[in-house]
């Protein structure tokens, strides 16, 4: 007999509002249905509405967890449209910024993995050592997310020389937290219960529904966009491996996620490093007016390729922006991954693509039943940990 | 398990760099040789952008076809499509990356606006299914042979016909 279960839009195990109908004959899923749009907000349109500067800080917006690789792509299409360079010293802040922020959406990542499969543990371990990450992004940026860096031509904010030890030690500290997770992950036998064989995406299907970023290479399909087109960015001049893994379920993609946050602090370390040679200040070659012409961007999103087309006449706004998240490819292929396996494990196999969840709620703190801080004591408490943060490196010696 | 870690930098570099270009050039046939030949005379303008970006464009009947031959002959990746209200017509350009060579090949496809059809690529790539019904609703462009086109994005509620990314669409309506 086929019933079928449905699970959203609103459902307490998603942070997104999207609508999975599973048909299931007794344990078994035998189909899935899948709508989204529930949280279309027409950013496309939008776009064509507002100066070429200003996409950059609107297609931040898109997404939280991703929001750096948005406005990398965007630039990217902008300065393949209008041909421009950018200066070394931006390019390494790019991919400092880039990465960093893939390794605090994989510990997120992984930290709902384990949620999902009801090992809190290691959901509280992921998110302790995802602070570290944020407090790095906030000392760079001034924000923990939305970090605004980018801009046409290079970066809008520079990295201070003096600064660079500082965020080396600390980038450091990661390593023996996330070869743990990997000890964790790869060594515990309810994890390999729960993840080894399951929701399988084979290589054939994975080319099929054009997937991309880690469950792409957990399928044993070797792209990484970082490697493959590293225009004006400078993941071309550091040393770095790409993790392939050819099982293609869950577990090939925890593996993946990890080894990939390993080679993120290599990049990252490397980078500073470069930083120290160059000269503070060369982070932006300015950019009079976009001609008219189109243009394609892309980067590697931590969930795997973010397309921007841009079509420009002249103007001074986008006449056409197209916008490719990763995850519009990858939510799709769930229809295979999921048909076949149990119930129970439609859930870690649904969030094994790390479907981009993007709502960051803004927090309201409420006592006695009254609003406690208003938007300006909040921004305050904010920027006052800011400075806080910066102090503490400061005196961060060893 | 099995899985390895493959090389973060693309081509080993040797010490004198135009060797390797030369190297490069005498061994490969450059994948925008094979393209343009494969697609042979459907190919009505091949525009050359940069080194890395190539629009192609193509008539609408030899759409299935030329699709075919990218995707299965050469191995070239789906990324998306995109349409575009260009005023006097549509346009849809098909984007397929060829991600080691790091190069987007687009088919460019002009379609007219008194009656907007092209056929339906989503029975050669799966991929395609839900990038075919966003154009539709947001374009009004109708993909002749889609198993199932209804609505991705928009509300259940929004006005039948009304199309949001054309140029002529007035929100205060």
């Amino acid at each position: 007999m086929k019933t079928i279960i449905p699970v959203g839009p609103y459902h307490p195990l998603q942070e997104e509002p999207e609508f999975f109908e599973l048909e299931v004959e007794g344990e078994r899923v035998t189909k899935l249905n899948i709508n989204i749009g529930y949280n279309h907000r027409g950013i496309e349109k939008l776009s064509e509405g507002m100066h070429f500067d200003q996409v950059t800080f609107l297609v931040e917006r898109i997404c939280g967890i991703c929001s750096t690789s948005h406005p990398f792509a965007y630039v990217q299409a902008v300065e393949d449209l209008a041909g421009i360079k950018v200066p070394l010293r931006a390019k390494y802040i790019r991919c400092i910024i880039g990465e960093l922020e893939r390794i605090h959406s994989h510990l997120l990542w992984l930290g709902l993995a384990g949620h999902f499969i009801g090992y809190n543990t290691l959901w509280m371990w992921a998110w302790k050592y995802r602070e570290t990450v944020l407090d790095l992004c906030e000392q760079i940026s001034g924000n923990r997310n939305h970090y605004a860096m980018l801009r046409i031509g290079g970066v809008r904010r520079d990295i201070l020389n003096k600064e660079l030890n500082e965020l080396k030690e600390k980038t450091s500290t990661l390593i023996p937290a996330i070869n743990m997770f990997k000890g964790a992950a790869m060594d515990d036998p309810v994890i390999g219960a729960r993840t080894k064989g399951v929701g399988v995406l084979t290589k054939k299907q994975a080319i099929d529904y054009c997937v991309v970023g880690p469950t792409a290479r957990a399928s044993g399909i070797d792209i990484d966009v970082r490697r493959d087109s590293p225009h004006n960015s400078a993941y071309g001049l550091v040393e770095w491996n790409v993790p392939v893994l050819e099982d293609g379920d869950v577990f090939a993609k925890v593996v993946v996620r990890i080894l990939e946050m390993l080679e993120s602090v290599k990049i990252i370390t490397q980078s500073l490093d470069r930083l120290r040679d160059l000269k503070e200040g060369e982070i932006w070659n300015e950019v009079r007016e976009i001609p008219s012409g189109e243009g394609i961007g892309t980067y590697e999103a931590p969930r795997g390729e973010v397309f921007h087309y841009v079509r420009s006449d002249g103007g001074n706004t986008p006449f056409r922006h197209k916008i490719r998240a990763p995850s519009y490819v990858n939510i799709l292929s769930n229809e295979v991954a999921v048909v076949g396996g149990d119930v129970a494990d439609a859930c870690i196999t649904l969030a094994a693509v790390d479907p981009c969840y993007c709502c960051t709620d803004r927090i309201q703190a409420v006592e006695d039943g009254k609003v406690k801080y208003n938007w300006k004591q909040l921004l305050q408490l904010s920027q006052e940990k800011t400075e806080r943060i910066r102090k503490c490196y400061e005196n961060y010696k060893r | 398990m099995k899985g390895e870690m493959r090389k973060g930098i693309k081509h080993q570099t040797f010490n004198i760099k135009h060797v390797t270009f030369n190297i490069k050039h005498l061994t490969k046939v450059m994948i925008e040789d094979i393209v343009k030949e494969k697609l042979g005379n459907r190919v009505l303008n091949w525009e050359k952008k940069n080194e890395r970006r190539y629009y192609i464009e193509i008539q609408k009947e030899n759409l299935q076809e030329s699709v075919g031959i990218l995707f299965r002959d050469l191995g070239l990746r789906f990324s998306i499509a995109s349409g575009v209200d260009i005023i006097d017509n549509f346009e849809i350009l098909y984007h397929f990356s060829s991600d080691h060579e790091d190069k987007f090949f687009s088919l460019r496809v002009k379609i007219n606006k008194e009656n907007p059809e092209v056929p339906s690529i989503s029975g050669i790539i799966t991929a395609a299914k839900w990038i075919e019904r966003e154009i539709w609703e947001l374009l009004g462009i109708n993909f002749v042979g889609h198993p199932g086109l209804k609505r991705l994005l928009l509300a259940e509620d929004w006005p039948e016909g009304v199309c949001p990314l054309r140029k002529d669409y007035n929100k205060n309506v």
